[in-house]
C-alpha cells in the first residue's frame, strides 16, 4: 500500500467530519446529490456510444499498422526513438489502446529503455482528449463542440511534442 | 471538429478494414463498441452517484462557495466570463485538484458538476461556452501532478526506476497545459470578435 491509496479514504472521512461539524444531515444530503449520478450518466450514454463505436472500428480496421509503418520511420528520421511515434496518434484518441500500445513497447524494449520511458512520458503528458470532451460536453447535452476539441488536441500535440524532447534531455 | 473526426474514424475505419477483408472483425468491433459505451456507463454511474453525494455534503457546509471565493482570483483570469464566488468556481477548482491529485474517478464526476454549473451561465445552450472549452482544454491537457497510473504500469512491467518519468513528465504536461490555455484564449477572442 502507498500513500496515494490513502488520499481517497481519509478524503471521504474529511468531507463525512467536515459535514457533521457543520451540522449538515450528511445522510440526507449524501442520497440527494447521488440522485443526479445516473440522470448525468443517461446523458452522457449516446455520445459514448457515438465515440467508442468510431474509435474501436478504426482500430479494428489495421489502420494503425498503417500509421505504425508512416510514423516509426518518420520518427527515427527526426532523431526519435520512432517506435514511440504511433502512441502520439494513439494517446488522444482512446486511452485503452495508448495503454496497450505502452506495454506492447514496455514487453518489447523493456520499461526502462529509451522506448519504455520515452512512451511512458507521452503518457503522462496529455489525456484522452475525445473522450474527456464526450464526457464533459454530453453531461450537459451539448452538440457542438466550438473550438474545445481543435484546442485540446493542439495542446495534446504540444505536450506530445515536449515529451519526446524532455525524455531525450532527460535519457538520450 | 468532432464531426470530422468521428466520420473520419469511423468511415476511415470501416473502409481500410474492408478493403483489408475484416468484415467479420469490423461488424464485431462496431457492436464491441457500443456495448463497452453501456460497460463504460455502468462503471461512471455508481462513481458518479457517490461524488455526487460526497459533493452535495460539502457544498451545504459552505466548502464549496468558500473554495471559489478563495481561488476565484486566480481563476478569474482564465475563466471571466464567470462571476466571481459564482459556484461554477467551486466545482472547476475541486476538478482541476482532483486531477493534479491524481484522482481520476473523483475529477469526473466534479468536472460534470462544473461543466452543469457553466451551462447557466451559458447563452448559447447548444454550443460550448469560453469558459467551457478553457475548462476542457485544462481538462484534457491533463495538469496532474505524479502520473500513479503509469508508474504502477512500469513497476509492473519490471522497471527498476518506476517513478524516472515524474519530473519530465510533469515538464510535458505543464506545456500541454500552458499551450492549451493559450490557444484556448486567442481562439476566445476570435470567435467574439467574429461574433460582434
Amino acid at each position: 500500500m502507498s500513500w496515494t491509496d490513502l488520499v481517497i479514504p481519509l478524503f471521504v472521512c474529511v468531507i463525512i467530519g467536515g459535514g457533521l461539524m457543520k451540522r449538515v444531515p450528511v445522510y440526507t444530503a449524501f442520497i440527494e446529490g447521488a440522485v443526479d449520478g445516473l440522470k448525468v450518466v443517461g446523458r452522457i450514454f449516446p455520445y459514448l456510444v457515438a465515440m467508442l463505436v468510431a474509435v474501436e472500428a478504426f482500430q479494428a480496421s489495421g489502420a494503425l499498422d498503417w500509421i505504425e509503418k508512416a510514423l516509426t520511420p518518420l520518427g527515427r528520421a527526426l532523431g526519435f526513438p520512432g517506435e514511440v511515434l504511433p502512441l502520439g496518434f494513439l494517446r488522444p484518441v482512446s486511452g485503452t489502446a495508448a495503454i496497450g500500445y505502452m506495454q506492447m513497447i514496455f514487453e518489447r524494449y523493456g520499461p526502462d529503455s529509451i522506448q519504455g520511458l520515452t512512451a511512458s512520458v507521452m503518457m503522462g503528458s496529455t489525456e484522452t482528449t475525445l473522450y474527456t470532451v464526450s464526457v464533459y460536453l454530453g453531461a450537459v447535452s451539448i452538440r457542438k463542440s466550438s473550438y474545445a476539441v481543435k484546442a485540446g488536441l493542439i495542446a495534446d500535440m504540444a505536450g506530445l511534442t515536449a515529451a519526446l524532447f524532455v525524455s531525450r534531455l532527460f535519457f538520450g | 471538429m468532432m464531426d470530422a473526426i468521428w466520420v473520419i474514424l469511423l468511415l476511415g475505419g470501416i473502409a481500410i478494414g474492408l478493403i483489408s477483408g475484416k468484415g467479420t472483425e469490423m461488424t464485431q468491433a462496431l457492436m464491441d463498441g457500443a456495448s463497452r459505451a453501456v460497460e463504460l456507463c455502468v462503471r461512471l454511474a455508481g462513481v458518479c452517484a457517490l461524488w455526487m453525494g460526497l459533493m452535495e455534503i460539502m457544498r451545504r457546509a459552505g466548502w464549496i462557495d468558500a473554495l471559489a471565493r478563495r481561488l476565484g482570483g486566480v481563476l478569474h483570469r482564465l475563466f471571466p466570463d464567470i462571476p466571481k464566488g459564482h459556484p461554477a468556481m467551486g466545482a472547476i477548482s475541486m476538478n482541476l485538484a482532483a486531477n493534479m491529485l491524481g484522482m481520476g474517478n473523483a475529477a469526473t464526476p466534479l468536472g460534470i458538476k462544473a461543466m452543469e454549473q457553466m451551462q447557466r451561465l451559458n447563452t448559447t445552450p447548444d454550443t460550448a461556452s469560453a469558459a467551457m472549452c478553457m475548462f476542457l482544454v485544462m481538462n484534457t491537457s491533463s495538469v496532474q501532478l505524479i502520473p500513479t497510473g503509469i508508474i504502477n504500469f512500469r513497476h509492473a512491467a519490471g522497471s527498476t526506476e518506476a517513478g524516472a518519468i515524474v519530473i519530465p513528465a510533469l515538464i510535458a504536461t505543464a506545456c500541454s497545459t500552458l499551450v492549451g490555455v493559450i490557444v484556448a484564449s486567442v481562439f476566445r477572442r476570435i470567435t467574439r470578435r467574429r461574433g460582434s
